[in-house]
């Protein structure tokens, strides 16, 4: 009889949905609620895993670039080695070792180091500080700043120098607002003279630059009265270089080792990766669960929807008697499911937004950004889970028996 | 034109069968007046609500305007009801936080009317009904007879050919009552078709053809005063 199908108009479904929003407030607002809290938890809660990732990649990459970092004794998990069997330690690393690892032209340059720790005094004051012993280049591999003086010279690496450069800290606490530069302090029992003062850029893992005092390695030797060599820092040329430098730097201290395979050689790319993986992993982790939540306020959409269904029986017979089809009654009800998440959801990416905010205001070293995955997904779950729960509703609706709607039995 | 052909309609209450029509066979030419009348319980909602396509027979057919309406599917059903036939209820069912006009609005819509058309439509009827200065009110600030009359121009919006009122004055007092009465008889004298059931014998006497209902039957059918009586009625 008709060819045509009658259509509903967009404009006028999102007038009629709006309108019956705001004829029922209470159930509006419930609804709206577990979307916002549903889809801010997403978001704060993914903010927080990514910040904590970014935070801890960000600390391991300012260790340097490109870095290998080399160490005596075998520490692989792959387990029993003719050394551990026959009860022998390692051999230690020397300083001609290190010096053997500069004849790569894919390593930019090197710093072996020292460790440890000694009093430290100018007149009366004293404290037990950590040493450490490198060479020139170190500044350059950690991107490290000097906030006065210079940093140690370029001498050979076996040569001793009573020079060192003091954290801040040490500063503080040696001269207090004296100068510095230019005087003699003791360390152990020898006399180093200050050349330099660290900048505050030096944060990182491991050790903190303002409390540890440098000097030339050799002299560190002599402090300690050791011939070797705690760790060799190898920057790379390239990050591509890493891997050929990694080998060459097997191959060149098995060679020096009599062929015994007896260092650990570390990327710190490597080390980056497994954090990031972990950390990664967690975000994922964070973020799904508070995706389940979301899901879980599907079913109280559900029976939200199910009630506003049956709170407006009378009103969807009428539009059943004038002449709403069953796919029209269902566009309707969803059009509603559809405007209640959406709201929802951006009220609550709002508010997640606002707790990650606070959560960067209260410590502003963590990078709480929620990911751009994270916001996609939390917006596209609640109006899914929003359209998907009112989808039983609105069958139900548009299956009402009018002549039963509209007499109220 | 409306043609019933051994119409039945049973529920199940319990497990007894109720028959609400129970073989009603009839024809109501188009622009006839017809008055339902008949005890409560008789049947006279369930053939207003069939011949309205809210409900369908449980045998029988229904042939409006020479087709075959009882096979059509629910969205086909649905398209006739919004063009073809215009309801009114005893309680007026407006949506409450519509206004009139909204009201109103409401079958064009579902019709995809576009809203240039729909404004203008929805003003000539108000107009028409007198009820240009109660367009913007919501049905809580009406009076009952205001607010039938916005049914009624609601149900008449889409010009449909039938209008089914349903103890239109039921819930009205005697004057608005027979307000909403001569409305709808002013509608009829246009050339709708008017069936209309209702309570009151005095109202139901104003209908030139006036049907009367007892126990799903049609018990008789009298045009103007000449009493006919039904070639169904077995006693
Ligand atoms: N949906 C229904 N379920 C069960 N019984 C019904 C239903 N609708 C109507 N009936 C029964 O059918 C009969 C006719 O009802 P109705 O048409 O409403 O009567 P009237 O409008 O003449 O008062 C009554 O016995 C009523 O109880
Ligand atoms: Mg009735």
């Amino acid at each position: 009889m008709f060819i045509t199908v009658m259509k509903l108009h967009s404009p006028d479904i999102a007038w009629f949905s709006w309108g019956a929003l705001r004829g029922y407030p209470t159930r509006t607002w419930l609804m709206l609620t577990a979307m916002a809290i549903g889809v801010s938890a997403v978001v704060v809660l993914t903010s927080l895993g990514e910040g904590a990732r970014l935070y801890v990649m960000d600390r391991f990459a300012s260790l340097g670039t490109n870095l290998i970092i080399v160490f005596p004794g075998r520490s692989e998990t792959a387990g029993i080695n003719p050394t551990t069997m026959m009860g022998e330690t390692p051999r230690d690393l020397t300083l001609n070792d290190a010096l053997a690892l500069t004849r790569s032209y894919k390593v930019r340059r090197i710093a072996p180091i020292n460790v440890g720790s000694a009093d430290v005094s100018y007149l009366s004051r004293s404290r037990e500080v950590v040493v450490l012993g490198t060479t020139h280049e170190m500044l350059a591999i950690r991107h490290w700043e000097l906030a006065q003086g210079k940093f140690l010279p370029a001498i050979d690496l076996d040569r001793a120098s009573p020079v060192t450069v003091i954290g801040s800290k040490i500063r503080d606490e040696l001269f207090g607002a004296e100068r510095a530069l230019g005087k003699w302090i003791r360390i152990g029992d020898s006399r180093f003279r200050v050349i330099g003062v660290m900048g505050s850029k030096g944060r990182s893992i491991g050790v903190d630059v303002q409390e540890t005092i440098m000097i030339p390695i050799a002299s560190a030797q002599q402090i300690f009265n050791t011939s070797s060599v705690f760790r060799i820092l190898v920057e790379a040329k390239t990050r591509e270089a890493i891997e050929p430098v990694k080998q060459f730097i097997i191959d060149t201290l098995q060679e020096r080792h009599q062929g015994k395979k007896d260092v650990t050689v570390i990327t710190q790319d490597a080390v980056l990766q497994t954090f990031d993986r972990i950390l990664g992993a967690l975000t994922y982790a964070v973020g799904g669960i508070a995706a389940i939540s979301l899901a879980v306020a599907g079913i109280l959409i559900m029976n939200v929807m199910l009630v506003a269904v049956s709170q407006r029986t009378a009103e969807i017979g009428l539009l059943k008697a004038l002449g709403a089809s069953p796919r029209q009654i269902i566009m309707l009800i969803l059009a509603e499911a559809f405007m209640l998440s959406s709201l929802g959801a951006i009220v609550g990416f709002l508010l997640g937004q606002l707790g990650s905010w606070s959560i960067r205001y209260a410590f502003p070293d963590l990078p709480a950004y929620a990911p751009a995955w994270a916001i996609v997904i939390a917006l596209a779950v609640a109006v899914i889970t929003g359209l998907l729960f009112s989808l039983m509703p609105a069958r139900r609706a548009a299956r009402l028996d009018p002549v039963l709607a509209l007499s109220g039995r | 034109m409306i043609e019933l052909a051994e119409i039945h309609r049973d529920f199940l209450v319990g497990d007894q069968v109720v028959h609400a029509l129970d073989d009603v066979t009839m024809t109501i030419e188009s622009g006839e007046y017809v008055s339902i009348m008949g005890p409560s319980g008789s049947g006279k909602s369930t053939l207003l609500n069939l011949l309205g396509l809210l409900d369908r027979p449980t045998s029988g057919v229904y042939c409006l305007n020479g087709q075959d309406v009882t096979s059509l599917s629910d969205i086909e059903q649905a398209q006739v009801r919004n063009r073809e036939i215009g309801f009114v209820f005893q309680m007026f069912h407006l949506v409450p936080r519509l206004t009139a006009a909204e009201n109103v609005e409401l079958p064009l819509i579902l019709a995809g009317m576009l809203p240039e058309r729909r404004k203008t439509k929805v003003a000539d009827v108000l107009e028409d009904l007198g009820l240009a200065d109660r367009s913007h009110h919501k049905p809580d600030q009406l009076s009952g007879g205001q607010r039938q009359r916005v049914a009624i121009a609601r149900a008449t919006v889409t010009e449909p050919r039938v209008l089914l009122a349903d103890e239109p004055t039921g819930n009205l007092d005697h004057k608005s009552g027979t307000d909403v009465i001569r409305i709808l008889e002013q509608l009829n004298e246009r050339g709708i078709t008017l069936i209309m059931v209702t309570h009151d014998p005095e109202m139901g006497q104003r209908a030139r053809r006036q049907l009367r209902m007892i126990d799903g039957r049609l018990h008789s059918d009298v045009l103007n005063s000449d009493h006919v009586h039904h070639g169904n009625e077995a006693s």
